[in-house]
């Protein structure tokens, strides 16, 4: 696999999965306006990885053909995040990399740049978003404080992944973007009141594991939601 | 290369600009800004460009196979339309006629001028932050024309739009959002 697929695959992964995380809660959300804007949140990733897919291959077998080993996402994406606290602080760690990574790649001139462009502009929105629920809920009451505080830190140890160097990706200054997001992460947990974490950004048997194909064991079990109906019926339309 | 276009390119691209939107039918291709090219390449052979305006924006088929449709009838045997990303559309791309026919539908137009893209200062209902600085322009209400209206969520019934309700005349609209 050349360079460049292999970053369409990783990028493009890291949205086709976030964008089924986001779509479990459909149905699920705790209040109707959210649950639009979760699904809303999703279309648009599902959109971003599906333009990057089709650069590598057939979007579909892609997607629902293949095994957990040759998913190259990280790991924060697949993570279950099932409290809607965790669910605000992965869009917030997540949606911070993704823009900055959008931004730079937006303004460089390579095989990304027309989708990045317009993805960039996406992002910010989702960014946003996710910066409000983390305000609200990390300066509200004692227990969404409590529960936010909590995600934030469950999900630490999967941040350190987003700054290993993708190959393919030459244009990407990899200190440049881990600075970025540092700050704006900061700016933002400092002003919901909430700590930043000092524990590690990776467990040491994990970094960069998830772009290696190596994925923590909940992803397992979402791939065999999200891939039976293809696999069970395979050709099926509506 | 750039051509101009010949008077059946120019026809069918009246036609195929005047395709209603799929989401909101109260505007067309055209209007919305979606439709980036016709060009004939042979006889009774046509290729459209579309772009999408958000990458997920699940209507691009559909409004694909509206185009496709209308240009057969018009005499086209082979219609191929194709999706292009690049320069992203941006809400300044829906033309004023567009703007004032969302308003018309209860739809509040996205303001103009926004082609960086990106959230306007946003405010998040009551709130206990301060730090937003206050948006250049107000988004009016559709029904009143009220100044005075607080955002609900910034995700509604599409990812274009968000759910806004009026201060003044109590009633919630869709606010086209900037991109």
């Amino acid at each position: 696999m050349s360079p460049a697929h292999a970053a369409a695959l990783a990028l493009g992964d890291d949205a086709l999965i976030l964008s089924h995380r986001l779509g479990e809660w459909a149905g699920r959300a705790p209040v109707l306006e959210e649950e639009v804007a979760l699904a809303n949140i999703a279309l648009d990733l599902l959109g971003q990885a599906r333009a990057l897919l089709s650069l590598v291959g057939d979007e579909d077998e892609l997607a629902y053909l293949r095994d957990e080993r040759a998913f190259r996402n990280v790991q924060l994406v697949e993570q279950p995040c099932e409290d809607f606290a965790a669910t605000v602080a992965r869009q917030l760690l997540f949606s911070t990399y993704q823009h900055a990574l959008y931004g730079q790649l937006a303004g460089a001139d390579g095989p990304f740049t027309p989708l990045a462009a317009k993805a960039v502009k996406e992002t910010a929105y989702h960014r946003d978003h996710a910066e409000q629920w983390t305000l609200r809920l990390g300066d509200g009451t004692a227990e969404s404080h409590e529960r936010m505080r909590r995600a934030v830190e469950g999900l630490w140890r999967f941040t350190g992944e987003l700054f290993q160097p993708v190959e393919g990706l030459p244009e990407i200054d990899w200190q440049a973007l881990r600075a970025t997001w540092t700050e704006r992460v900061t700016d933002v947990l400092e002003r919901a009141t909430l700590a930043v974490p000092t524990g590690p950004q990776s467990a040491a048997w994990a970094a960069g594991a998830g772009r290696q194909g190596v994925h923590t064991e909940p992803f397992g079990r979402m791939l065999a939601e999200m891939q039976h109906l293809h696999r069970s019926h395979p050709g099926a339309t509506w | 290369m750039v051509t101009t276009p010949t008077p059946l390119e120019e026809r069918l691209r009246a036609l195929a600009g005047s395709v209603p939107d799929p989401e909101l039918p109260m505007i067309t291709l055209a209007e919305l800004g979606v439709l980036r090219d016709v060009r004939v390449t042979g006889p009774g052979r046509v290729e459209v460009e579309l772009t999408p305006t958000y990458t997920g924006c699940p209507a691009v088929e559909a409004m694909s196979a509206d185009v496709e449709r209308v240009l057969r009838e018009h005499g086209q045997a082979e219609v191929s339309v194709r999706t292009v990303l690049s320069p992203a559309w941006s809400t300044d791309d829906i033309t004023a006629e567009g703007r004032r026919k969302l308003a018309a539908s209860g739809i509040a137009p996205p303001r103009p001028g926004h082609r960086a893209g990106g959230p306007v200062a946003v405010e998040l209902g009551p709130t206990r932050h301060a730090g937003a600085p206050a948006p250049a322009e107000p988004v009016r209400c559709p029904h009143c024309g009220s100044a005075d209206t607080t955002l609900l969520s910034r995700f509604s019934s599409t990812a274009c739009k968000a759910l806004r309700r009026c201060s003044v005349c109590r009633e919630p609209f869709d606010h086209f959002k900037e991109l």
